[in-house]
């Protein structure tokens, strides 16, 4: 039996001034530390941090990465192993959680597909993150990485983006790391506790119920489009196993850019919503065994390897269901597809979570590929609805950006400050791991 | 998109790394090539390699124009 | 002020008679005729049925034309602020006519709303009208009436139509958004059980299928063909000059490659946001072979490069808009005598 307990602090506010500390459901937070230990990183020349509370009229963009500041309080390993902390197998004994509170980095784009955060207005019903206090970190590349050419429609020069997004991805987790460490003594307002029996105990415990596996996708395409598991970039991986309490130590971190609607954050794996579901029925309705893991790589070869091998371990495991969740969108969608025929075709019974490209007139067809074996999906809804977001009074980062990034296009910005854009454009708007109520018919 | 372009009845040669969206959305004369990022290239290769390579998928695509098919055609090596 | 509606019904909800009756002929009354007494209660004063359409389902199946006609006239004269037929339940003639004459008002530009059970073949036009979906018999209408009511009246309103499924309308092909009661993850969870207990489902995006075009005749004579490149991987000059977006492009590139041998790192890039973007702006001939098509060309092997090429973001784009893309350049290919079209993807 695999048991972790999370301990929840409940953040009410974050102060930034001259010390860190977690006291009565406020996080102080000392800034010339953070600074400290941004900076260690030579490619980033600086960076600023703000805070930004739901309904406040706050607009935060170009959004990288959410993270959720966790600490591990008992047990083996630290938090984001093979990232931050050494690598050791983490997902038991306790972890404390910043609960209501998030990392957003921010700052000049990498790619185009960086998003947008509103914490208030109708911009706001689609982000999970204006319901979270965030501390941004707005983060300043160092003069090596900028582009010289000046007909460059970005700001990093071609060959140092991988530099650049390492840095502030790194930034992104060290800081998170910090922030938690500070609960670590703090005693949690409520405690959660996740067990999983191995395969043995789990047949006998439960020798009636269905077994069900959770088959995660992994965006790894490549610069912008990559996640790491244990510090490893997944696209160098085979499919494999995890206990699902893992996750929840940070062992899968996104160094992700894909369009910022359907990419998982760091907030959303260690928040991982189909883990959390499967346990509430684990015991009642069916027997949870674990989570395989899968990529989403770029040549053909791959995605049929991977594919091959998520759908042998659910007939090696001898599962009765599984859930796939997908990340990105378009060529995934052949990863999604192979994966769901195969697991079907083992016997398996599926049900996959992805969103839609059905067009911003909802006519055109949603997904790339299609198979009749997939018949039971969930959608995050058309990532390429139009909406209008109004001005804000107060801008965290730059709104540079909002006119090349993916979902938007020339003339985006409007003069008066409002953008017209794609959902797409807003971070986890139409997640794909079933992280919010958004859908579409 | 291909299948846009073969209506008019032009032969459309589709060049692409993931041949089963290729085959879902209906194209009929397909050459698989390297990897999404480079489909007609390999950046691990030095320039000339990697040219040699690119004329190679290239003269498979020409051959494919030359071949009447039937069917739906993925011409493997 | 309410809105003006008109109502069309068969000869058995006008008590004129069941199958031995269908035979009569169009019929315009005044006022409101048996089920649009519930539609009308529905509406509590917001619209009001001026006026009711009474035809046979048989004469309307043997003399459509007629029947149309004579409808049209009258929906013309009285120029209602709306249009609604049946609900026709599973009676096959009578969802038939409502949905073409529903069809038929509609193309006056006066907005419409039918009603029947999703296997009635009148079901089949969904995508072509607004159709409540209904039980299949006449016991159903205490709740069809409620939800065609309301759905027609928030279109006289001009409200925005939300999802099919809140709605109570067919899925017409038209994915709307909206905000369900539970997330996607438990969503995903509940369906997963119930399919493990081969209890009925309902999945929330039915995959489609797709149609398939006769393959291009084959060409005889490459070393006298003309062949051009097309791509969706997004190859566009550098500093991208027509801003084709990196995601859900709203526009297509049309560009020279006269007298150029190799797309170079200095004079071309990719504006596609999908994939890892620095191996196509180092060398673009990565996606699309400039280079190696103008060595066949030198040596014969091709007849022709043509001068121009065509370019999308495959990103995110709408399959529709990538299709007009297509379709419209397609004829500048045939129109400038090209033989051959090579698309590279990424």
């Amino acid at each position: 039996m695999k048991t972790l307990e999370l301990g929840y602090i409940h953040i009410n506010d974050i102060i930034i001034g001259s010390e860190s500390k977690v006291e009565n459901g406020v996080l102080y937070v000392d800034e010339a530390a953070v600074k400290a230990l941004v900076l260690e990183d030579e490619f980033l020349k600086d960076v600023h941090f703000d805070v930004a509370k739901p309904g406040e009229s706050t607009r935060i963009t170009p959004v990288k990465d959410v993270i959720e500041p966790r600490v591990k309080v008992e047990g083996p390993g630290g938090v984001f192993p093979g990232m931050v902390n050494k690598v050791e197998a983490v997902g038991e004994g306790k972890t404390n959680v910043l609960k209501g509170m998030a990392v957003v980095t921010a700052g000049k784009i990498v790619g185009f597909q960086e998003g947008v955060i509103d914490m208030s207005g109708p911009g706001a019903d689609y982000t999970p993150f204006s319901k979270t206090i965030n501390f941004v970190m707005v983060c300043e590349p160092a003069d090596s990485l900028l582009a010289t050419d000046p007909e460059a429609t970005l700001p990093i020069d071609n060959e140092k983006k991988p530099e650049y997004e390492r840095a502030v991805r790194m930034a992104g987790l060290k800081v998170a790391a910090y922030l938690g460490e500070l609960a670590k003594n703090v005693t949690p307002d409520e405690t959660e506790v996740f067990s999983t029996p191995n395969l043995k105990e789990g047949m006998e415990l439960y020798p009636d119920l269905p077994r069900v596996v959770y088959v995660a996708m992994l965006q790894t395409q490549g610069l912008l489009h990559d996640t790491y598991v244990y510090g490893v970039d997944a696209k160098r991986t085979l499919s494999t196993m995890m206990w699902p309490t893992e996750i929840m130590d940070g062992a899968i971190v996104s160094g992700n850019c894909v369009s910022a609607c359907d990419k998982n954050p760091t907030y959303i794996h260690e928040n991982n919503p189909v883990v959390h579901e499967l346990f509430k029925q684990h015991g009642k309705t069916i027997n949870f065994v674990g989570v395989i893991i899968t990529n989403e790589n770029v040549y053909l070869a791959d995605k049929q390897r991977s594919s091959d091998w998520a759908a042998k371990l659910c007939e090696l495991l001898g599962v009765d269901g599984a859930i796939v969740t997908q990340e990105g969108f378009g060529n995934p969608d052949t990863d999604l597809i192979m994966n769901t025929k195969k697991i079907e075709l083992k016997g398996v019974k599926t049900a996959i979570v992805t969103d839609e490209y059905a067009g911003q007139d909802g006519k055109s067809q949603s997904l790339a590929d299609a198979d009749p074996l997939a018949d039971a999906v969930v959608t995050g809804g058309n990532a390429n609805q139009v909406i209008i977001l109004p001005k804000m009074d107060k801008v965290i980062g730059m709104l540079d950006y909002v006119d090349v990034i993916a979902g938007g296009h020339a003339g985006s910005l409007r003069e008066d400050g409002t953008i017209e854009a794609e959902i797409q454009v807003i971070t986890s708007a139409t997640n794909e791991m079933g992280f919010n109520k958004l859908s579409a018919r | 998109m291909v299948k846009e372009i073969e209506r008019t009845g032009l032969p459309v040669v589709h060049m692409c790394t993931v041949t089963p969206i290729s085959l879902t959305v209906g194209a009929n004369r397909i050459i698989p090539t390297i990897a999404i990022p480079h489909p007609l290239g390999n950046p691990a290769l030095d320039h000339e390699e990697e040219k040699k390579l690119r004329r190679h998928l290239v003269d498979k695509a020409i051959h494919a124009f030359t071949v009447d098919v039937t069917e739906q055609t993925v011409f493997e090596d | 002020m309410s809105f003006k509606v008109v109502h069309y019904i068969n000869q058995f909800f006008a008590n004129i008679g069941g199958e031995e009756m269908a035979h009569v002929a169009p019929e315009l009354r005044d006022g409101l005729v048996g089920p649009g007494l519930a539609l009308n209660n529905a509406w509590k004063g917001e619209a009001e049925i001026v006026k009711t359409i009474v035809c046979g389902d048989s004469y309307f199946a043997e003399h459509e034309k007629e029947a149309k006609e004579q409808i049209l006239a009258w929906v013309k004269e009285i120029n209602p602020d709306f249009f609604i037929a049946g609900p026709a339940f599973n009676a096959g003639r009578y969802g038939y006519a409502c949905a073409n004459v529903a069809i038929a008002v509609q193309e006056m530009g006066i907005p419409v709303l039918t009603g029947m059970y999703q296997e009635n073949p009148g079901a089949d036009y969904k995508n072509q009208v607004l159709i409540v979906a209904t039980k299949d018999s006449a016991a159903g209408m205490r709740q069809a009436a409620p939800t065609m009511a309301k759905l027609a009246l928030k279109i006289m309103k001009g409200e925005k139509l939300g999802a099919s499924c809140e709605d109570g309308y067919m899925p017409n092909g038209i994915r709307v958004n909206f905000f369900e009661k539970e997330r996607g993850a438990k969503r995903a969870v509940d369906m997963l059980i119930k399919k493990l207990a081969d209890k009925p489902f309902v999945t929330e995006y039915p995959m489609p299928s797709f149609d398939r075009v006769e393959p291009g005749k084959a060409i005889k004579d490459m070393s006298k063909a003309t062949i051009a490149l097309c791509t969706s991987g997004g190859i566009v000059p550098k500093g991208n000059p027509d801003h084709i977006e990196s995601s859900s492009a709203s526009h297509y590139g049309e560009y020279s490659i006269e007298g150029v041998m190799d797309l170079t790192e200095e004079g071309w890039e990719t504006a596609h946001g999908g994939y890892d973007p620095i191996y196509a702006n180092q060398d673009a001939d990565r996606v699309l072979p400039v280079d190696v098509m103008r060595d066949l060309e030198k040596e014969g092997v091709i007849g022709k490069l043509h001068n121009l090429f065509y370019t999308t973001v495959g990103n995110g784009t709408a399959v529709a808009s990538a299709k007009a893309f297509a379709a419209e350049y397609a004829q500048k290919l045939v129109a400038a005598g090209v033989d051959g079209v090579i698309m590279t993807s990424t």
